[in-house]
């Protein structure tokens, strides 16, 4: 299921933000580079709000206990913890769409 | 595409198998198709740890670093148990004791060394073998050989005093015999230690059990069928049913020699390992570089690396330049390490010496022109890692000599990393133990940066860090290897921080994006940013392009992140001094905003914890009071005690001049935080012995300096800096100490770091005497930075990025 979430300017270049979708809080993230990702919002590992790490390339630092994941698999390198990811694109109209899993 | 290259490697020991692993780490695959050969009918395995094997701390399958399954992974194909006979260079082939042809285009020989054995008569049996009960110690088959010799026996004897002799003399006891050590001359270990420190490192023997008989040259070996004991030159005898030559050990350069290439105490070869033949390298402990022959295990990392950048063409300019060795003795309950030259050489050669024989304990140190050249250590090796680096790198040392041999004010390490057991926590922050770290190792990862990025071990407070690093080296036998990126500013930009400050300038580059798009190939690193940040603001001041992504979230946000997302709000108050007025707007906001928590802090202010993101601009309004910065690296707060308004002792105004101090440099940021203090007297209620800065007022009027005190995770009193006649004077000189330490200090590097490192007699010259002539270029610098200081929690009213302080953002459709 894809959903639209809001224009990419609510999101600062390098940045991340999180948007709550129904009952899920995802955590969306704009590199300086023109990518998109999307992941959950809270760290596996004790519920840190992602969405708050240093972020570049497609790398992010959380910001509680510097666990650092790939955005592009959601994998860590520093500890077996995995997010979860969501594609991510942009539409026509400079709009961010998630693609939910199910 | 053209067809592989053949590349042949005489020796599959650890040059052999690490100049392969460097090889491949360089694409080396896509360029030749490799073959080894190898005496031993095993992988790789770690040579080293081979005393701990017979000492029973190490299984012998826990030395092995390749298993036979990586050569096949990797596709390198190896004659296992395969001794070379000879190299036919015109034909370009090598050929093997059964027959085995391999044809190379290049050719590799890293054949090691053999046992030295000296002239004794009795060594050998009718066969030409070994007598039964003499042994060398050079692998992992001597190693299982002597365990299965030395079971019921009951006296052994260890020819030769040096590291190896002892390191199998303390790995025997473990067989429950009686070990004698038996060495020519008349001091153990003479190539590492001066005679004082052979004499103590021989009652520490002794006391540990081991006989040392010095000055005793063994003619022969007595017992017709197997060994029964030892005949000296001087007539006397030792029973002994077993003998162990540890004598020393040479370059295996037999079959380079046969094959006509030039061969001395080594096979010679040049800066890119090259022998006379362009084709033939030679790597390890068979070669002789510029008139050195090395025995040790560090070289060889060095001149892997050289081979392959050399071999793939990956770097035509690396070249190796020789090696400055450390060594250590690995010997339970035996401390020791050596670096350098044992005794002072040249005039002005400045040694610093510690000795207490009783405890075992003998420091030395020799530094020449500022710079370590060479150092013993027995009992206590606690620093050698740090005399290590400082020796190998030449870099100059502190000028607080002390400093060098003890740790002072630190806590003392409780257990050596040898003794640690394998679930004892080494990095207490992320609950990183040593069996973790070691594990690690086993994986590849053989330097601090890259144990830390994997593990989080050290990246808490820090404290543990050096701890770390031992671990590491133990957990690798040695065989570290050292990140260049330890030496850059920040990890994800390849420079030293005077490079770095002088391209930035240079490029005049403003912002953190344009630092990495000019001189990190765009590559942005995000455990990079807050320290470039930081280095830019210093840099630029007013002029800096604030990229608020480059931030940290309390730097984003102005408070402090806690562990259930919400924040920390701590307001200004300078001195620590508060009014009913102040305290009821406080009382009212904790109210209104259901603040869960209000507590005191440290550094003399309120703390109202648990403040929801959303709340923040609001609640700054509410209190009316400007950011305390009590988050982020920069300046945090100013202690101080009542000083002269009521207290009976107070010499100076210390709680005014804690608020100028306050008024002036709030907000700063730095490369650490900066905690100050001031205080009234030398009593020193308010601490300011043990912070970055501390004021202390003395009778006449006058204020003592102290810089570089911690009393956090790291435990040390500040230096004093100089006496200072007026606050005015205060503000000035911490002011410029400050400036300094931002642009000279690494990122994260507190004052307590800073300010050893330099040398107090440095940092006094150039801030109190200026020196350097920069005393007006740091008070201009830093005054710029003040005037650029904006209250960050007016944002609160006029944010700087899109939702920023929103929890959570809804759909906009």
């Amino acid at each position: 299921m894809e959903v639209r979430l809001g224009p990419i300017a609510t999101i600062p270049e390098g940045e991340g933000r999180t948007y709550r979708v129904g009952d899920e809080r995802i955590a969306v993230f704009r590199s300086r580079d023109g990518n998109l990702f999307a992941t959950q919002a809270s760290c596996p590992h004790r519920g840190a709000p992602l969405a708050d790490g240093l972020f570049g390339g497609a790398t992010l630092i959380c910001p509680l206990h510097a666990l650092k994941f790939d955005l592009r698999t959601g994998t860590a390198q520093n500890s077996d913890c995995t997010l979860r990811t969501f594609p991510a694109r942009l539409d026509a109209s400079g709009h961010i769409l998630i693609t939910l899993n199910d | 595409m053209a067809s592989k290259q053949k590349l042949v490697v005489i020796g599959n020991g650890m040059a052999g198998a690490r100049a392969v692993e460097e090889i491949l780490a360089r694409g080396g695959a896509d360029q030749f198709e490799i073959t080894m050969f190898g005496d031993e009918p095993y992988g790789n395995y770690n040579r080293i740890l081979l005393s701990e094997v017979l000492n029973g701390s190490h299984d012998a399958a826990d030395i092995f670093l390749n298993p036979l399954s990586w050569y096949a992974d990797n596709g390198v194909k190896l004659h296992a148990g395969v001794r070379v006979e000879k190299i036919e260079r015109r034909a370009r082939q090598v050929i093997g004791q059964n027959g085995e042809m391999e044809p190379y285009d290049q050719l590799i020989i890293a054949t090691g060394s053999v046992p030295f054995i000296p002239p004794i008569e009795g060594l050998y049996g009718a066969d030409g073998s070994y007598k039964p009960g003499v042994f060398v110690f050079r692998s992992l088959d001597d190693c299982n050989r002597i365990t299965e010799y030395a079971m019921n026996k009951r006296a052994a004897a260890v020819i030769g005093g040096g590291l190896l002799g002892l390191e199998a003399a303390r790995g025997l006891q473990n067989f429950s015999l009686a070990v004698n050590v038996i060495q020519r001359g008349n001091a153990l270990m003479s190539q590492q230690l001066d005679s004082p420190a052979a004499a103590i490192l021989r009652t520490t023997l002794e006391q540990l059990g081991i006989a040392v008989h010095v000055d005793k040259n063994t003619s022969h070996i007595i017992g017709s069928e197997r060994v029964e004991g030892l005949q000296f030159s001087d007539g006397s005898k030792l029973d002994c049913e077993l003998v162990v030559i540890a004598a020393g050990i040479k370059a295996n350069s037999a079959i380079a020699a046969r094959a006509g290439l030039a061969v001395e105490r080594g096979i010679v070869v040049d800066n890119h390992l090259r022998t006379d033949d362009p084709r033939i390298f030679a790597v390890g402990e068979c070669v002789q570089h510029r008139g050195q022959v090395y025995g040790l295990v560090a070289p060889l990392w060095e001149q892997a690396k050289v081979l392959a950048d050399q071999l793939t063409g990956t770097n035509p300019d690396s070249a190796y330049h020789g090696s400055k060795i450390a060594t250590k003795l690995k010997v339970m309950g035996v401390e020791v390490a050596s670096m350098g030259i044992i005794d002072p050489a040249h005039e002005g050669d400045e040694v610093v010496q510690f000795t207490e024989a009783k405890k075992g304990t003998y420091k030395k140190l020799i530094i020449r022109d500022g710079r370590l050249v060479g150092s013993i250590l027995l009992g206590d090796i606690s620093k050698a890692p740090y005399l290590a680096q400082a020796y190998e790198r030449n870099t100059p040392v502190p000028e607080e000599r002390l400093s060098l041999l003890f740790d002072i004010g630190a806590p003392s390490e409780a257990t050596s990393v040898e003794t640690m057991p394998g679930e004892m926590q080494v990095c207490n922050c992320n609950g990183v133990t040593k069996d973790k770290i070691s594990l690690c190792v086993k994986q590849g990862k053989r330097s601090l940066k890259t144990v830390m990025e994997s593990t989080r071990a050290g990246m808490g407070c820090g404290a543990c860090k050096a701890l770390v690093s031992q671990v590491i080296e133990w957990a690798c036998g040695g065989a570290t290897e050292e990140d260049p990126s330890a030496h850059y500013f920040v990890p994800g930009v390849p420079l030293a921080q005077p490079e770095l400050v002088a391209k930035i300038r240079e490029r005049k580059l403003k912002s953190v994006s344009a630092v990495f798009g000019e001189l990190a190939g765009g590559v942005e690193d995000p455990a990079s940013k807050p320290g470039l940040a930081s280095l830019l603001s210093t840099l630029w001041a007013g002029d800096y392009i604030d990229e608020r992504d480059a931030r940290f979230i309390n730097d984003r946000v102005h408070a402090n992140i806690q562990k259930d997302g919400t924040f920390s709000v701590i307001p200004q108050m300078p001195g620590g001094v508060t009014s009913p007025a102040q305290l009821r707007r406080i009382a009212d906001v904790a109210e209104k905003y259901r603040v869960p928590l209000v507590k005191l802090t440290g550094g003399q202010r309120i703390d109202l914890l648990g403040v929801k993101r959303e709340d923040l601009p609001n609640v700054w309004r509410d209190l009316g009071m400007p950011s305390g910065s009590a988050y982020g690296k920069r300046y945090r707060t100013c202690k101080s005690c009542v000083g002269v308004e009521f207290c009976r002792f107070g010499l100076g105004d210390s709680m005014g001049l804690a608020q100028k101090v306050e008024q002036r440099f709030q907000g700063l940021d730095a490369p650490g935080k900066l905690k100050l203090a001031t205080a009234g007297c030398p009593r020193n209620c308010s601490e300011a012995l043990c912070k970055d800065i501390g004021a202390v007022a003395v009778e006449g009027g006058r204020w003592e300096l102290y810089v570089g005190g911690a009393a956090g995770a790291h435990i040390r009193k500040g230096d004093l800096l100089c006496t200072l006649d007026s606050q005015e004077d205060v503000l000035k000189i911490a002011g410029r100490f400050m400036q300094f330490y931002r642009e000279h200090a690494r990122y994260l590097e507190r004052t307590y770091a800073f300010v050893p490192r330099i040398g107090i007699e440095k940092v006094r010259a150039i801030v109190v005497d200026d020196s350097e002539g920069i005393a007006d270029l740091l008070d201009e610098a830093m005054q710029r930075s003040v005037d650029a200081y904006k209250d960050p929690w007016l944002e609160g009213d006029a944010p700087a990025t899109s939702h920023q302080f929103t929890e959570t953002l809804s759909i906009v459709q």
